[in-house]
């Protein structure tokens, strides 16, 4: 069995609440790190373990940390990313339901390891009930001594506070987050200066994602080396990874960084395979925004390697043939999905969710749409392939912010792994609408 | 639709108002909406003005942020919105024959209001219940249902009826 370091306790009645937690070891990172390490001692185990941010980017948190500017007589922030919005990503969603209190102390952590005396909790608005689920742990928490003026008698004080969004994809970007808080219109901001010069109410921040911020739990306890002892190369420690799609068992996994995507897919420790006994099409790794990778890429690397689980090897060949980790979004393709659709669904996606302030992605995305609409209603032209493939190069790069570069990707990925399914929709319009394309190395081109 | 907030209402807005350092009072602006929301099913021009008030931002600062983020609703709803995750893993599994379903037990297309007033639907962007799909949410507490069928839905239907007519 692999090493569970964030929901080993996942199973246990009433974890959810502080006693439960507290009685399972719970908080023993707090009573550390405040009574017997200095604020740079957490953050330097922090940068031991090798964590890298699980919410998308892999950006190391130790080193985000470190970045943190520290002004005489200017707060410091800081906030949790707990905005979960990618499609396909349902992790943080269940780390705040099942185990608040793992997210509070890691808050507590993270919080003395940089210096702040209030921390938000960013929820996106549609999480109401898990608003107040952790509403509920922060009291109890409080109420035990572990928040509030001087903390367990060591003279740090720490008030944490959720803050609800209103429902837009793009406050999940870290400077479109702090906009939101600061009770704006999520749009992103230009880039330098970075939140950690210039954040919330423009004072040093650090935004990390709610899984990053709970693993700082263990890594306190057993320390930054025996982090990094699990996994390979830089991808260090365990990762929650979602799994939606057609599996026969979809939920949320703590893997070990480096197990192999074929064992997750088809173990039965993990999504015990591909649902209704059907064949895997085609996986999505990290989230909708990462490379759409065919069975036999997602399986294999270019180089015929196993695929595993790490930053390193899902990116094995760049954009041509591999992938990203991204926030460990798993979603799964079985052989009657079709990829024009999804595509088109996930277009339809960056379209509605793009903050109109970058014209390459506020035109763009909806062009995208309307010309993948055409192809998968069978009015489609084969120039419309290079149209979106010019469409979608334009976008990538061009924009203050990365959601830009994640409407791209679906786009190009799924044209380049799937582009005679594309031409069989537009060649085949009258059987498109009837039948879906298949497997790849099965699709019937027009035999003529 | 003029508005008065109530004593416990601005109780609460007073409450949130000190989650923030002095003067940053505007980061408030968003939890404040989803109270009125919640009290009065959405947000007319004067609710907004009236938070403006309170704030003590102008009425222009509010609007924007209302228009912005998809979860305020500026005209009136169904007592009960119905909002079905319309994102690619849920359509995998059955969203879209879940929302026509919806669409044909209501009667109404997405957006529109029930002649008795008590439902609306609509589509809505990934909720992060991938696992778990098709699933719906209903505010303002956004009660969360997963793994739908078409029979849930109906008893779902059947049991909102059966709740509002009691009350």
């Amino acid at each position: 069995m692999a090493r569970k370091l964030l929901l080993a306790h996942i199973d246990v009645p009433g974890i959810h609440t502080f006693d439960v937690y507290r009685q399972k070891g719970g908080y023993r990172a707090v009573e550390k790190a405040l009574k017997s390490m200095s604020p740079d001692d957490v953050v330097e185990e922090v940068k031991k373990s090798g964590l890298r941010g699980r919410g998308g980017a892999g950006f190391p948190t130790g080193m985000k940390w470190g970045f943190l500017a520290k002004p005489e007589g200017v707060p410091r922030y800081l906030v949790c990313n707990g905005d979960e919005s990618e499609p396909g990503t349902f992790k943080d969603r269940f780390l705040m339901t099942y185990i608040p209190h793992l997210l509070i102390e890691g808050m507590i952590v993270s919080s003395y390891a940089l210096g702040a005396h209030t921390s938000y909790i960013y929820i996106r608005g549609e999480m109401m009930p898990q608003i107040r689920i952790v509403e509920k742990a922060i009291a109890e928490a409080k109420a035990a001594g572990f928040l509030g003026k001087n903390i367990l008698g060591t003279g740090y004080d720490l008030e944490i506070h959720v803050q609800p969004g209103g429902g837009a994809y793009i406050c999940g970007e870290e400077t479109a987050l702090l906009e939101s808080l600061e009770g704006e219109r999520g749009n992103p901001r230009i880039k330098p200066p970075f939140p950690a010069v210039a954040g919330l109410y423009g004072c040093p921040t650090v935004v990390n994602n709610v899984e990053s911020i709970a693993a700082t739990v263990p890594i306190v306890n057993d320390g930054g080396e025996e982090y990094a002892k699990i996994g390979i190369e830089r991808s260090t420690g365990t990762k929650l990874i979602s799994a939606g799609g057609n599996l026969v068992r979809p939920g949320v996994y703590e893997i070990e960084m480096g197990l192999s995507m074929e064992e997750f897919i088809y173990s039965e420790e993990y999504c015990g395979g591909i649902a209704n006994g059907r064949r895997l099409k085609a996986v999505v790794a990290g989230g909708s925004s990462v490379p759409i990778l065919p069975t036999h890429l997602a399986l294999k690397t270019a180089k015929g390697e196993p695929r595993l689980m790490t930053y390193e090897s899902l990116a094995d060949g760049g954009f041509v043939t591999g992938t990203a980790m991204g926030s460990g979004g798993f979603i799964a393709f079985d052989e009657d999905q079709c990829i024009v659709r999804n595509t088109l669904n996930f277009t339809r996606f960056y379209h509605h969710e793009s903050c109109g302030q970058c014209s390459p992605c506020r035109e763009g995305t909806g062009w995208m749409e309307k010309v993948l609409h055409k192809i998968e209603y069978g009015y489609g032209d084969m120039s419309d392939i290079d149209l979106l493939w010019d469409i979608q190069k334009n976008i990538d790069g061009n924009t203050i912010c990365p959601l830009g570069d994640a409407a791209a990707w679906p786009v190009a990925s799924a044209i380049r792994h799937f582009r005679e399914e594309f031409e069989w929709h537009i060649l085949q319009p009258e059987e498109a609408q009837t039948r879906n394309f298949g497997l790849v190395s099965e699709g019937v081109m027009n035999p003529e | 639709m003029v508005v008065e907030f109530s004593a416990p209402l601005l109780e609460k807005f007073a409450e949130v108002v000190t989650r923030y350092p002095d003067g940053r009072q505007k980061s408030a602006l968003l939890p404040i909406l989803h109270l009125v929301q919640a009290e009065y099913g959405w947000l007319s021009v004067d609710a907004m003005d009236k938070v403006a008030a309170y704030l003590n931002i102008r009425p222009i600062e509010v609007y924007e942020v209302a228009t912005f983020y998809t979860m305020f609703f500026l005209e009136p709803k169904g007592k009960y919105v119905l909002e079905i995750c319309r994102t690619g893993p849920c359509c995998l599994v059955g969203a879209e024959r879940i929302m026509q379903h919806i669409e044909n037990k209501l009667g109404v297309k997405e957006g529109e209001v029930t002649t008795d007033g008590l439902f609306s639907w609509r589509g809505v962007e990934c909720m992060a219940a991938c696992g778990f799909g098709p699933v719906l949410q209903i505010g303002p507490e956004y009660t969360f249902y997963e793994n739908l069928t078409e029979g849930k839905v109906d008893q779902l239907i059947d049991e909102l009826k059966q709740k509002a007519q009691t009350k």
